[in-house]
């Protein structure tokens, strides 16, 4: 038997096609309005020094602008804060421009897009701009990067006893790359993590390993955006937070090892 | 591990002028031999990757591959982890691909397989099938302090209870987008790196594999067992590829995982520095260094005989740690002939023959990432000061 993970959600964000914010997709998967697939919008960061905020791409600005809200629901602002980023790739169409560069006659790269290459790229900007001298732990597990991020910040909760902040992000590859790795749009979930209950705290949450199929969304257009981006694998628990039901809920990781997270309202 | 321990013993380094790939860089490499010539195993083909063969050469060296079996044996294939740092994976075979693009409609060629071998995860992802394990697994990517992350991330999953073992490691190989990159921004040194020197003027890079099973001590330990005794991490929140001046993230770095280990400065016999050979870096490290240790500890950078193996560094230099520690020396830093003495630091330039109780390793990262470890030997955990 392996243990439950225990902490307490205090702050949400969430930002996807369809998505602009935590705030209104919780009525859309609470099921008070229908889920509509549109264009990911994300906002400007506008925590970054004026320098980084030109340089910036979308996967560092959707990490800050998801980050944000959870981290301004919970009331945290200025807090130096322990976090966790997911990503199942970088920045995609950074990628591309340095291959493109790479196979061609002239393969000087720029110093930006150097930089911006390394997976990490966004956890540096979120650093800066929020100040945090914190740990991060940057981490990639392909489709199973969502699961892999919520385990990690788990630990970093339940053993080292201290709040910590999940982002989960995905920016999609432009051709020719996108035709072997289809991520349709840009799609972040933030979740910001406490050992104890608190005044903010939204939900607890209990989670282990199950080997049960990971739950899948009756609304087809919700489902194919589960599938189609790594983060959105985290969607199915935030329904259970937005419909405010204490239940339990399966989410995908790895082909043969998935999260039961069973999730009770504050 | 012998050739590895060898190599230190008689200070030989493994840099020569770059003659990788097409690349057309007055720099200087450290390759590993032979990799083209490496054979995946049948299961594992799709896999197939410059750096993916780097890391099944590493798994079948020194009866690694036995101790992982035999541990999943013991304890439960679901019960041990997989956590690996890169910083590139196999990047390289995309960059190769986009060579190859049809000319017509631009598509990658049809035997490109994105999730096997460029995906950043790919790494650990070929670990967990060829050991068919069945417990977590994620690769930490944060640049050159990727693979002594992993160690904390695995630390944490071994105290929650979720697995019992975990194989933990680096891999990283060179790749046209590391040495370009790496030149765009001024930091290749033309000739082999010298850390520390006072002529210093940039890295080579260096390819490696280096893997460790981590798991709880236990009192059936051989007295040569190396222990993780601390662990320290922060973030610069200064600059994306510049460090902080005063080393300030890794000054915390080091306080931390001295005060995760419960002990003080003094005990500390050798530190296995980041020493990149850039100007900066090292100026930077060292600042941190002579806060955090007031009294002269002796040091040096692996990073003379390796090259600067990014992803790869931070578990390169834990083994190189290991070794320091069963065999009982201090290794010089390589290269280097006039140490900087404006940075204050006892960096050795010949290995000295000692017992070591506890070693530290640093690692730090574009993205102002850091971490230091500590590690000491199972023999002498009676006496921790």
């Amino acid at each position: 038997m392996t243990p439950k993970l225990t902490a307490y959600i205090e702050g949400i964000g969430l930002i996807g096609p369809g998505f602009n914010d935590w705030a209104s997709g919780r009525q859309i998967l609470a099921g008070q309005q229908p889920y509509q697939s549109a264009k990911t919008v994300i906002p400007m960061p506008e925590l970054l020094p004026a320098a980084e905020r030109r340089r910036a791409s979308d996967i560092v600005k959707l990490t800050l602008a998801t980050s944000l809200q959870a981290i301004i629901e919970a009331g945290l602002q200025g807090e130096n804060l322990p976090s966790v980023f997911s990503f199942s790739n970088g920045d995609g169409l950074n990628c591309h421009s340095i291959c493109e560069m790479l196979a061609s006659d002239d393969r000087e790269i720029s110093p930006t897009r150097f930089h911006n290459s390394v997976h990490n790229a966004a956890a540096g900007y979120w650093s800066i701009a929020t100040k945090t001298m914190a740990t991060s732990s940057v981490l990639c597990a392909f489709d199973a990067s969502f699961g892999a991020g919520l385990l990690d910040a788990l630990t970093q909760v339940t053993v080292d006893d201290t709040r910590c902040i999940l982002m989960a992000s995905d920016t999609p590859y432009p051709e020719p790359m996108f035709s072997k790795r289809p991520i349709p749009d840009n799609c972040g979930i933030a979740l910001l993590l406490a050992p104890r209950q608190g005044g903010n705290s939204i939900a607890q949450i209990q989670v282990s390993f199950t080997h049960d199929e990971a739950f899948k969304f009756s609304d087809t257009a919700l489902e194919a955006l589960r599938i189609a981006i790594p983060s959105a694998r985290g969607l199915p628990l935030l329904q259970l937070i937005a419909k405010g039901q204490a239940n339990s809920v399966v989410l995908d990781y790895l082909d043969d090892l998935r999260l039961l997270v069973e999730v009770k309202l504050c | 591990m012998q050739q590895t321990l060898d190599a230190l013993l008689q200070a030989r380094q493994a840099l020569k002028p770059c003659d990788f790939e097409t690349v057309d860089l007055p720099t200087f490499i450290g390759e590993v031999e032979g990799l083209n010539d490496v054979n995946m195993r049948d299961d594992m083909a799709d896999y197939d990757c410059r750096n993916n063969r780097l890391a099944q050469l590493g798994l079948e060296q020194d009866g690694f591959n036995d101790a992982v079996n035999a541990a999943a044996a013991k304890y439960g294939q679901d019960r041990i982890g997989v956590f690996l740092g890169t910083s590139t994976a196999g990047i390289l075979e995309t960059e190769l691909a986009f060579r190859n693009r049809d000319k017509l409609t631009g598509t990658l060629p049809e035997d490109f397989i994105y999730s096997k071998t460029q995906n950043t995860y790919s790494v650990a992802d070929f670990t967990r099938h060829y050991f068919k394990l069945a417990g977590p697994a994620a690769v930490v990517s944060s640049a050159c302090s990727s693979s002594a992350k992993v160690f904390s991330v695995a630390r944490r999953m071994i105290e929650a209870g979720l697995i019992d073992a975990a194989v933990v490691g680096g891999v990283d190989t060179l790749c046209l987008t590391t040495l370009y990159g790496f030149n765009s921004l001024g930091l290749l040194s033309t000739q082999a790196c010298r850390p520390y020197d006072i002529a210093r003027d940039g890295i080579s890079i260096g390819e490696a594999a280096a893997f460790a099973l981590l798991e709880r001590p236990s009192h059936a330990m051989d007295d040569s067992a190396v222990l993780l005794l601390g662990i320290g991490e922060s973030s610069d929140a200064y600059h994306m590829s510049s460090p902080h001046p005063d080393g300030l993230g890794a000054k915390m770095a080091m306080q931390q995982a001295l005060q995760s280990a419960s002990m003080t400065p003094t005990d500390i016999d050798y530190i296995n520095l980041h020493g990149t050979a850039t100007p900066s870096n090292d100026a930077a490290e060292a600042k941190a260094v002579t806060a955090v240790f007031t009294q002269a500890v002796p040091c040096s950078s692996s990073k003379g005989a390796t090259g600067h193996t990014l992803g790869a560094a931070g578990a390169v230099e834990a083994v190189i740690c290991a070794l320091a520690l069963q065999h009982g020396f201090i290794p010089s830093g390589l290269n280097t002939t006039e140490v900087d003495a404006e940075l204050k630091l006892d960096y050795r330039l010949e290995n000295q023959l000692q017992p070591l109780k506890r070693v530290m390793s640093n690692s730090f990262g574009f993205g102002g990432t850091n971490c230091s470890l500590i590690f000491g030997l199972a023999g002498t955990k009676g006496d921790a000061g």
